[in-house]
């Protein structure tokens, strides 16, 4: 065993931290929360591409640099600490890339690869439709052959920054006769194809960051589609356990872990500073410890991808354990605010930038969305114990 | 990074949970919870035989030359098989502490006979007051001539009624606290055998005028705290290893009665009531094994570790506890019968959680380090 990184990772780490500090410095970006899922800069994911620091597994030949899964968690995890806006470039980097060159054809990832790496274009993902949430594999939005293109015609819904995304990775049914796993197919759409409309929906924050996608007659050339068809299903697994294995699922509202701290120190109430509140010691010592279980429970997974071993259960169960540990710490910083708590950003006396009450809120999509805990138990009851289906 | 153990340290897992599966099986582990003396000669010899008494001390003293990191590998498959005995007292408490702190001559006296399976050591460090701190340290060390006098009371020390030697932390004469290595069966020592929820054999030692000649201090005196600290963040983690076996051992268990355990006519495992709790504990399971890990490497590299320590074992001890809680909710009713393993591991888990500090205590331990 070896718990170090190596003296190159370290020089990565400070290397991305450096930049990150700069570039918060000059402006380019202010600290948040949750901006990997909201935090929308095709500026800053240009930079972060100038770097090189997007897709830097993927082979070389792509503009990949070949790395390590390891390599690219510490990116990740410093994205993530300085809360760097990183939206535009996510989905492309953790799981339609590694999709993309297991799957795709040679002109896929000629096309799109290298434009990912740059920071140069956006995805959003296509996955639940009205009627297929927990049960992705009932989805409905039909894409049927066409004068050789795809006709694709009905709805996806919850598609995460689809408003402002260049494209849709879609998961659509190309063969309605066949048994419900076997007729689906996965594909990239352009989000601007005649026939596609999206509507944005107001979340329970108030802000825009979900939408629903109408297809209607969307032609799709046969160039979108990605890996076999009617494979779709068995194709999207892997890319769902890359979904759920990222630090993002115990790091979105990280920033606020800090802030909340900080808070405690320059806070008196009674005459002493907070910090020295026993209740809110304790409190805060079970998250920082709770914080390093999700992490090795995510790094396990990065050094699992090292190691050329696919994650299986255990993305499920970093999902469950990091996630429910973060609306922890949405539920204790709001605690110790009191009734300053309640107050969003908006408000001019809202304390940490009204992190907490957006939290308070917003996390109560972490162990929803991307699989919802309980369909991840059952993925680690499952997969991971071999337990029998009812 | 690696988070993977040697191929020597899997050979030595292996051999480790076939040995114990054939020579402590369950029956023995409930005979020993109602012996006096709570361990068979027998297996302790062939333990000694396989060199785990020596598995982590240097071959100079008649070790193995492992590092700690082999010793959690070894520990965490006793816990598994709930080993009775005086292994973690001899070996993580005793043995280490004299490699850690004691003179060459201390050193060549007592870690030989540990390895050879001759020497019982233990650690006589808690008292009524219940605390790990040096504040509860009231037994006191008066000096006599060269020598000094012992007066005081010991609780909580594990297997001293079988130890030749006992490891004790006294308040020195001029403030601080000096460690003695006193002959378990000096005059004026009596011991009182706990009746504990783990039916371990912790005992009540009291300390009445008995003398403690120069040479059996241990480490500088009035130092004797730092020592302490360096051996309770072993005993931490050692605990945490153990509780990882235990931990492990209860999720294959309960999957396996649930895949079994038929009722409306289906194994009950088939509930997604029941996955859930199975899915929750091997979170769990997972969770403590990383965090313990990650302490137990750096204690091998010697990379100070404060903060990682008090994690693994205020993380540990709830985890454990959750564990075999829910392992006992799926068994329902025969995992409450005295004949049932369960049992077995939830009494060990609730007295693993408190032993060498419990969550609240290394919580407190990680506010500070996090400059709360």
């Amino acid at each position: 065993m070896d718990f170090r990184f190596t003296p190159q990772q370290e020089e990565l780490r400070r290397e991305v931290r450096a930049f990150l500090e700069a570039e918060r410095k000059q402006g380019t970006y202010e600290t948040d929360i949750d901006a990997w899922i909201e935090g929308w800069s095709p500026e800053m994911s240009k930079k972060i591409g100038q770097k090189g620091w997007i897709g830097v597994t993927w082979p070389t030949q792509y503009g990949g640099r070949g790395w390590t899964y390891m390599d690219r968690l510490i990116i990740t995890e410093e994205l993530l600490r300085y809360g760097a806006p990183v939206q535009a470039q996510w989905p492309g980097d953790r799981q339609i890339g590694p999709s993309l060159i297991k799957y795709g054809t040679e002109e896929q990832r000629k096309e799109f690869l290298p434009k990912i790496i740059k920071g140069e274009i956006a995805f959003a993902l296509g996955m639940s439709e009205p009627e297929a949430g927990s049960d992705l594999a009932g989805l409905k939005i039909r894409a049927m052959g066409k004068d050789g293109d795809f006709l694709f015609n009905g709805q996806k819904v919850w598609t995460g920054g689809a408003h402002k995304a260049d494209y849709i990775y879609i998961v659509a049914r190309t063969d309605p006769d066949a048994p419900k796993h076997k007729g689906i197919s996965e594909f990239i759409v352009d989000l601007r194809s005649p026939g596609v409309t999206v509507k944005p929906l107001v979340d329970i924050t108030g802000r825009t960051h979900l939408n629903e996608v109408y297809f209607d007659n969307a032609r799709v050339p046969r160039s979108g589609l990605i890996g076999q068809i009617n494979r779709g299903w068995y194709q999207i697994i892997a890319q769902l356990d890359y979904e759920r294995s990222g630090l993002e699922r115990v790091m979105s509202n990280y920033p606020l872990f800090e802030a909340i701290q900080d808070y405690t120190r320059k806070t008196t109430r009674n005459g002493k500073p907070l910090s020295e509140d026993p209740v809110i010691r304790n409190n805060l010592a079970e998250l920082r410890v709770e914080y390093e279980v999700g992490r090795w429970l995510i790094y396990r997974i990065a050094w699992m991808l090292t190691q050329g071993k696919l994650p299986n259960y255990e993305a499920a169960e970093s999902k469950i354990f990091g996630t429910a540990y973060q609306q922890r710490l949405a539920a204790e910083a709001m605690r110790i605010l009191g009734l300053s708590g309640q107050l969003v950003e908006d408000s001019p006396r809202a304390p940490l930038k009204g992190w907490a009450a957006r939290s308070t809120m917003f996390s109560l999509a972490y162990t929803i969305m991307g699989g919802t805990s309980e369909i991840l138990r059952n993925v680690v009851a499952g997969r991971g114990l071999g337990m029998p289906s009812e | 990074m690696d988070l993977s153990l040697t191929e020597e340290q899997e050979m030595l897992k292996k051999m480790a949970r076939d040995f114990l599966a054939k020579e402590c099986p369950k029956t023995l582990v409930r005979q020993m919870e109602e012996d006096e003396k709570g361990y068979t000669p027998d297996l302790w010899a062939k333990m000694a035989e396989l060199g785990w008494m020596g598995l982590a001390f240097p071959e100079a003293y008649g070790g193995g030359g492992g590092a700690f990191l082999d010793l959690a590998v070894l520990l965490e498959e006793q816990g598994r098989a709930c080993l009775p005995g005086p292994f973690f007292s001899t070996v993580v408490l005793g043995g280490y502490t004299v490699l850690d702190a004691g003179s060459e001559e201390q050193k060549k006296q007592f870690l030989p006979r540990i390895a050879q399976g001759k020497e019982i050591m233990t650690l006589a460090l808690t008292e009524p007051s219940a605390t790990y701190t040096a504040e509860g340290i009231e037994l006191t060390a008066t000096p006599e001539g060269e020598d000094f006098i012992l007066n005081g009371t010991k609780l909580f020390v594990a297997d001293a009624h079988v130890a030749n030697h006992l490891i004790v932390a006294a308040k020195a004469p001029r403030g601080g606290v000096t460690l003695f290595i006193i002959d378990a069966k000096s005059p004026g020592i009596s011991y009182t055998q706990l009746k504990t929820i783990a039916s371990d054999k912790q005992c009540e030692v009291v300390f009445d005028k008995v003398k403690a000649p120069k040479p059996s201090i241990l480490g500088a005196p009035g130092k004797g705290w730092l020592e302490v600290e360096k051996m309770l963040q072993r005993a931490a983690v050692a605990k945490c290893a153990e509780m990882v076996g235990g931990a492990q051992q209860v999720l294959e268990m309960t999957v396996d009665y649930a895949k079994q355990r038929v009722q409306f006519g289906k194994p009950i495992g088939s509930f997604q009531a029941i996955q859930h709790h199975c899915a929750n504990m091997a979170i769990d399971v997972d969770g403590c094994r990383f965090i313990t890990y990650q302490a137990a490497w750096m204690l091998s590299e010697g990379i100070s570790c404060t903060k990682e320590v008090a994690m693994a074992k205020a993380w540990t001890s709830e985890a454990y506890r959750r564990v075999t809680a829910l392992g006992h909710q799926v068994h329902g009713g025969i995992g409450f019968i005295k004949d049932h393993d369960m049992q077995l591991y939830y009494r060990r888990a609730k007295a693993a959680e408190v032993t060498y500090g419990d969550a609240e205590f290394h919580r407190e331990t990680v506010a500070r380090e996090i400059g709360l």
